[in-house]
């Protein structure tokens, strides 16, 4: 019994102490990948010009979908802008930009002097329809295939990389 | 030139440190007394290490940029003070302070023990020796303060304006007084266990080190709630945080560890189950720096973490922790106890079970998303809500316990006079009602708090006539025991009667809620030495009393690291405080604000350092009867 | 004398049940939650820009009549358990929630174990 004890209190402490270990090397920032492999969330955003509303039948009818979060305040938006516009030469990929909690005006500015990559266009005034997505900061970008799973989840600005991957998955 | 003497004073100690082991172990197999040698080492590693210290503070008032340590953490314009507890504020300062901790103790458990074995003090020091050699290389080889850089920059990064504030500059030190002097005790706990030294004077040469680790411990997380209180802005003092808990798991130990000390030293039961606290008590201090400075947890309070720091401090733990366990293993002889239910030893028993339910509970909430991450890669939040849950329940029942423990006899007891205790628990509920009827009713489990605190508060206080006639050294007991129901009871009444207000208000604007009025009147915008801040005017008015109050939250620009910081303003008296924090919102010309109001906010702190007086006043007793 | 306690319990538990009303209190599901882009704030403490959106998607989802614990389930359901301060009671989180509740007991047993055995 006493043999028992002691043998089951050292595995604890190594357990512990490997796990410590293993803890070490791992990566602590957080990222929302566990929303990889869902579906794309039911949502009903206004799109830019208020004209009408986008839904998810509006994404159903591509192969593959961006869904890009961006404004013209946001710094980093204006780094990844080349990449988006260079994927908006890809066929097979519509992009769906979001505006997010932006002013009008603003927005028509940064895309006349940078370009506008999306085939569709919608606004997000106070951010409530991002939180849908699980957006925590922009520019964040999801990659959605037909059957409107996510595939691909990408925080941060989009770098080469993202690109080449986007260009690998859709191709 | 402070680079190279820091670094020949770092290298004197490693040398002092083995020819004390050295000189500690040949004096082992000599009989007669401990060398006049090994005093004078252990004093002059002290005084070493001590001027080391000076040489780091010497390198933060010149601030001489071509230490890396300084570079990072300092800067010219920065106000003298902070450049001095800068020091300490960061990793390899904070090390270097671990070392002095670890020698002076060394020397001063040498001093003072005296009239134990010689065989027990010597091992003690080589222990303690073999503790300080480690840090000093893990100083040395990873974390070295004395490091050059080069080329010299002209400028230093400056330090993270939350960690420029008075509280924050005495924390560290009073908190590492607490944890490292466990090291102590630590010590003597292994040369115990070899020498076989385990009769109850055993107790005599640790008992006042744990009191003495045990108080700054509590003032040091004392300190660390209040500066927490007002400078994060979000008006709690205490949020579970895994740095806060990493404090409260020694202390957890320590306080189950004094009690159990009062029933080895009077009847020589648990001599093991000391010893095995003694262990843990350090052993969760190491613990708690391997987390926090790992950076393996995510926290409120940010240390530069370094994966390489991590492992260093891993090794040293489980090298610890194994040794131990090991040698426990060897010289564990089972012991049988045959106490009576209704006895003193009953009782404190009853109160180490209930702190190692606490350690269990704040250490598993602690580590428990480290496990989830590292086995499911699912990250988990343990937060407040959890250890309240967990915790307040049980926390009831402790509270009886804890006013009738002390009242119980030694060896066997008879509760003479049961009917008081009725009458007590009577005008406990009693006060209770009257508080629900004046004022306001709130959760069945915060009525049972109230009451059980109530309960210990009356109960302790009438040990006061008897302790006044009898037994005086029970004054102690007696303030540690009712400041602590104190505490328990005005944290009750604070977070049921707290109100929280948040407001987007613009200039000029008023916001009424019950009988308050709150408008902002101006902002104002000024330049300081080292930061600019946009000062705003509120105008508080109590609408029943007609009373009004002005209070000036800050949102603060500073230069060096560039950072935002808020501060809230405070209006504290003693029965409530008025706690008011504005931000900007981007993009917009309103702002933020929270105004909370929070009774006895200043008696929860008061009641702590009652409880630290009760402490101290123990070891004022101690002494005396020595 | 027991009478006089009887209407004192009488009172006393006539007055808890006067205070039990079920509202949804935002502030309190405010520091439940964490803020993601911030150091180990709640949402409740931070006026970053999520903290904000955030703050607004409760006060839709309380007009919308979800409860305190429907309200969590969506949060981490979007953004992962590490949103939520109190852990879901699941399989995964089940010995967190259960362990010291067992130490307790085990502790009593331990504590019984060393009083003297009746003869």
């Amino acid at each position: 019994m006493q043999k028992i004890i002691k043998i089951l209190i050292l595995f604890i402490f190594l357990f512990v102490i490997g796990i410590f270990y293993i803890s070490l090397t791992r990566d602590t920032n957080y990222n929302t990948s566990s929303l990889i492999n869902k579906e794309t969330p039911e949502f009903k955003i206004n799109s830019f010009d208020d004209k009408n509303y986008l839904t998810r039948d509006d994404i159903k009818k591509n192969n593959y979908t961006l869904i890009n979060f961006w404004a013209s305040w946001c710094a980093p938006c204006k780094i990844e802008h080349p990449i988006l516009m260079k994927l908006s030469q890809t066929k097979n990929l519509m992009i769906l930009g979001i505006n997010f909690k932006d002013k009008e005006l603003h927005a028509k500015t940064f895309l006349s002097e940078l370009g506008n990559p999306y085939d569709l266009l919608a606004k997000d005034k106070n951010g409530k329809h991002s939180v849908k997505f699980g957006i925590y900061g922009i520019p964040e970008s999801i990659l959605i295939n037909r059957e409107l799973m996510i595939i691909q989840k990408f925080v941060g600005p989009l770098s080469v990389d993202d690109y080449n991957n986007i260009i690998k998955i859709i191709e | 030139m402070l680079s190279n003497l820091g670094n020949i004073l770092l290298f004197l100690n490693v040398i002092l440190s083995l020819s004390i082991i050295y000189t500690a172990n040949k004096n082992l197999k000599i009989s007669g007394g401990v060398y006049k040698n090994i005093f004078y080492l252990s004093l002059i590693q002290s005084t070493s290490i001590i001027v080391c210290f000076f040489v780091l503070i010497a390198a933060f008032i010149v601030s001489d940029f071509s230490l890396i340590t300084v570079y990072q953490n300092s800067h010219s314009l920065k106000p003298l003070f902070y450049k001095i507890a800068g020091t300490w504020g960061n990793h390899e300062g904070s090390l270097l302070l671990w070392v002095i901790i670890l020698s002076i103790f060394s020397f001063l458990f040498l001093v003072y023990n005296n009239n134990h074995p010689k065989k027990f003090r010597l091992l003690t020091l080589i222990i303690q020796n073999i503790l300080i050699l480690s840090f000093l290389f893990f100083i040395l080889f990873n974390s070295n303060p004395f490091s050059k850089i080069s080329p010299i920059p002209s400028e230093g990064l400056g330090l993270n304006p939350i960690l420029q504030d008075p509280a924050l500059a005495i924390h560290p030190p009073l908190l590492y007084v607490g944890f490292v002097g466990a090291s102590i005790y630590f010590s003597a706990a292994i040369a115990s266990l070899i020498s076989n030294y385990s009769d109850k004077s055993f107790s005599l040469s640790i008992k006042n080190w744990v009191l003495i680790s045990w108080c700054f411990q509590t003032l040091g997380i004392l300190v660390g709630s209040i500066w927490a209180y007002y400078e994060l802005g979000w008006g709690g003092f205490w949020f579970w945080d895994p740095v806060e808990n990493a404090s409260l798991l020694p202390w957890f130990a320590m306080t189950a560890l004094f009690h159990s000390l009062i029933v080895f030293e009077k009847r020589n039961l648990f001599y093991f189950w000391v010893i095995i606290l003694c262990l843990i008590t350090f052993t969760l201090s190491v613990t708690g720096t391997f987390l926090v400075r790992s950076g393996i947890l995510n926290s409120v309070h940010t240390f530069a973490s370094d994966p390489t720091r991590g492992i260093n401090i891993l090794i040293f733990l489980s090298l610890m922790i194994f040794g131990s366990i090991f040698l426990l293993f060897q010289k564990y002889k089972k012991e049988n106890y045959d106490l009576n239910r209704n006895s003193k030893e009953t009782f404190i028993l009853v109160n180490n079970w209930f702190m190692m339910f606490y350690l269990i509970t704040v250490l598993l909430g602690t580590i428990y998303p480290i496990f989830t991450d590292a086995l499911t890669d699912n990250k988990i939040s343990v937060g407040p809500p959890f250890y309240n849950a967990i915790i307040f329940p049980v926390v009831v029942v402790f509270l009886l316990f804890m006013a009738l423990g002390p009242k119980a006899k030694w060896i066997k007891n008879k509760f003479e006079n049961i009917r008081i205790y009725f009458f007590i628990l009577a005008g406990a509920i009693g006060l209770n009602l009257a508080i629900i009827f004046f004022f306001k009713s709130y959760s069945l489990l915060s009525n049972f708090i109230i009451i059980s605190a109530l309960f210990l508060i009356i109960s302790s206080l009438m040990d006061i006539a008897k302790a006044h006639k009898k037994n005086k050294s029970d004054f102690a007991r007696i303030i540690s025991h009712t400041s602590f129901g104190f505490l328990v009871l005005f944290i009750g009444l604070n977070d049921n009667f707290s109100l929280e207000k948040d407001y987007n208000i613009k200039l000029g604007e008023t916001k009424k809620f019950e009988n308050y009025s709150i408008q902002l009147q101006n902002l104002d915008l000024k330049k300081y030495k080292n930061y600019q801040a946009v000062i705003g005017k509120l105008e508080i008015k109590n609408i029943n009393s007609n009373q009004t109050n002005i209070l000036n939250p800050e949102i603060r620009i500073y230069n060096k690291p560039k950072t935002l910081t808020y501060e809230a303003a405070i209006k504290t008296s003693l029965i409530k405080d008025y706690y008011l924090t504005m931000s900007n919102i981007d993009r917009s010309d309103y702002y933020n604000i929270k105004f909370q109001k929070k009774p006895l906010m200043a008696w929860i702190w008061i009641s702590v350092i009652m409880i630290v007086v009760g402490g101290v006043l123990r070891l004022f007793s101690n002494a005396k009867n020595n | 004398m027991k009478f006089n306690l009887l209407l004192l319990l009488f009172i006393f538990f006539s007055k808890f049940s006067f205070a039990v009303e079920k509202t949804v209190d935002p502030n309190l599901i405010h520091k439940n939650l964490r803020c993601l882009v911030c150091q180990g704030q709640s949402i409740s403490d931070s006026n970053s820009d999520f903290a904000q959106t955030i703050k607004l998607v409760v006060k839709d989802l309380i007009d919308e009549g979800k409860t305190e614990d429907e309200i969590y389930e969506f949060m981490s359901d979007k953004y992962g358990d590490w949103i939520v301060f109190k852990p879901q009671f699941n399989t995964q989180n089940s010995l967190l929630w259960i362990l010291p509740y067992i130490a307790l007991i085990f502790g009593g047993f331990f504590v019984f174990s060393f009083l003297k055995k009746r003869h």
